[in-house]
């Protein structure tokens, strides 16, 4: 029987990596390994996962380096010669282990003013929006996010501005942006404007890169800083 | 600083940007072929000294430049320097004006006869 040597991150802010060896299965992925060695080799070990295919966006973590979905990430991929490095993901505070406080992450979706602003009541009908026009098109581009802070992990300014709204954050903002039912288009193009957010996008493109439901955040971005922009030529903002 | 206030550098730095990618190629263009025509330092002279186009040219080039490379500078510095407020509005404002001046005294000097 063949075996992966996995380090794991053991720890807080300060920690080291802990060397596990692994039975190698078929069709393995990283969160079997992790989930292997919490059950079989040390119950201590501390992580997050909830649906285990890929829809709640909890199981993300730092592997070889790379931020990834850990349950949609099969070793194969991404073992180099039998090894394996599993850390928490970064650019976020780690509570222990593989844990990290997501806390400031989904903050900033609410900094980001990421949810919709009704303009009607339930007694009203419902909103008829054509499948096809440009707005629901660049909606319906963004719209499949899990929140699972792998372009936040990923995204460097991110790292250099503590502040930066992040990714998922304005991704989310321009989904709504786009949705014809919400009223508070104005208000979220001002949280959205400034070094925090749209204009410190450097267009790395790592989280486009890394989104594991293939979003292109950096799209959704630039989306931003037009409409941003249209806004302050019309006197809006 | 105001959301306004970001979009309004951040617009002027795509523009500037659009400007400076034209400028740029004319001004590689142009170096290009002086040297390769072998044109002396006077002969250039004789070309630029009294040609509003080229004094309008590379005025617009200075200016582009003179907006462009602070906001740019500024950003890097918040980013990389957590440099952040009014001393660094001054800062920038002041490099603003010494790239200004710096660069509109040289084009000034080749179309002055």
């Amino acid at each position: 029987m063949t075996t992966l040597q996995v380090d794991v991150w053991r720890g807080a802010e300060s920690g080291r990596y802990q060397r596990f060896e692994v039975p190698r299965e078929a069709h393995q992925t990283v969160l079997d390994v992790v989930t292997y060695i919490q059950r079989r080799l040390d119950a201590t070990l501390a992580y997050r996962f909830a649906c285990r295919v890929g829809m709640c966006g909890s199981c993300a973590m730092t592997v070889n380096g790379v931020a990834r979905w850990t349950c949609r990430t099969h070793v194969s991929k991404v073992a180099h010669g039998g090894r394996v490095e599993i850390g928490p993901l970064a650019n976020l505070p780690v509570i222990k282990d593989l844990a990290t406080d997501m806390r400031e992450f989904f903050d900033k979706w609410a900094r980001a003013r990421g949810s919709l602003v009704p303009t009607v009541t339930r007694k009203d009908d419902f909103a008829r929006v054509p499948p096809d026009s440009p707005a629901r098109a660049a909606a319906s581009a963004g719209i499949e996010c899990i929140g699972c802070g792998v372009c936040y992990a990923s995204c460097d300014v991110v790292a250099w501005n503590a502040d930066y709204l992040g990714p998922a954050a304005l991704n989310r903002a321009w989904t709504l942006v786009n949705d014809v039912r919400d009223g508070a288009r104005v208000e979220r193009l001002r949280a959205v404007a400034g070094d925090a957010g749209c204009h410190a996008c450097h267009t790395h493109m790592s989280c486009t890169e890394r989104c594991p439901k293939a979003i292109a955040p950096t799209a959704s971005i630039a989306g931003l800083k037009r409409a941003t922009a249209l806004a302050v030529l019309k006197g809006e903002l | 600083m105001s959301a306004r206030a970001e979009t309004k550098l951040w617009i002027a730095q795509r523009a500037s940007a659009a400007v400076l990618a034209l400028c740029v190629v004319v001004h590689l263009m142009v170096i290009v072929y002086a040297v390769r025509g072998g044109l002396s330092a006077a002969e250039i002279l004789g070309r630029t000294r009294g040609n509003p186009g080229w004094l309008a040219f590379y005025g617009v080039f200075v200016l582009a430049a003179a907006v462009h490379a602070p906001i740019g500078l500024r950003t890097i510095a918040m980013e990389w320097l957590g440099w952040r407020g009014r001393s660094l509005s001054i800062a920038v404002h002041l490099l603003a004006l010494v790239l200004a001046v710096v660069g509109l005294r040289a084009a000034w000097a080749v179309f002055a006869p």
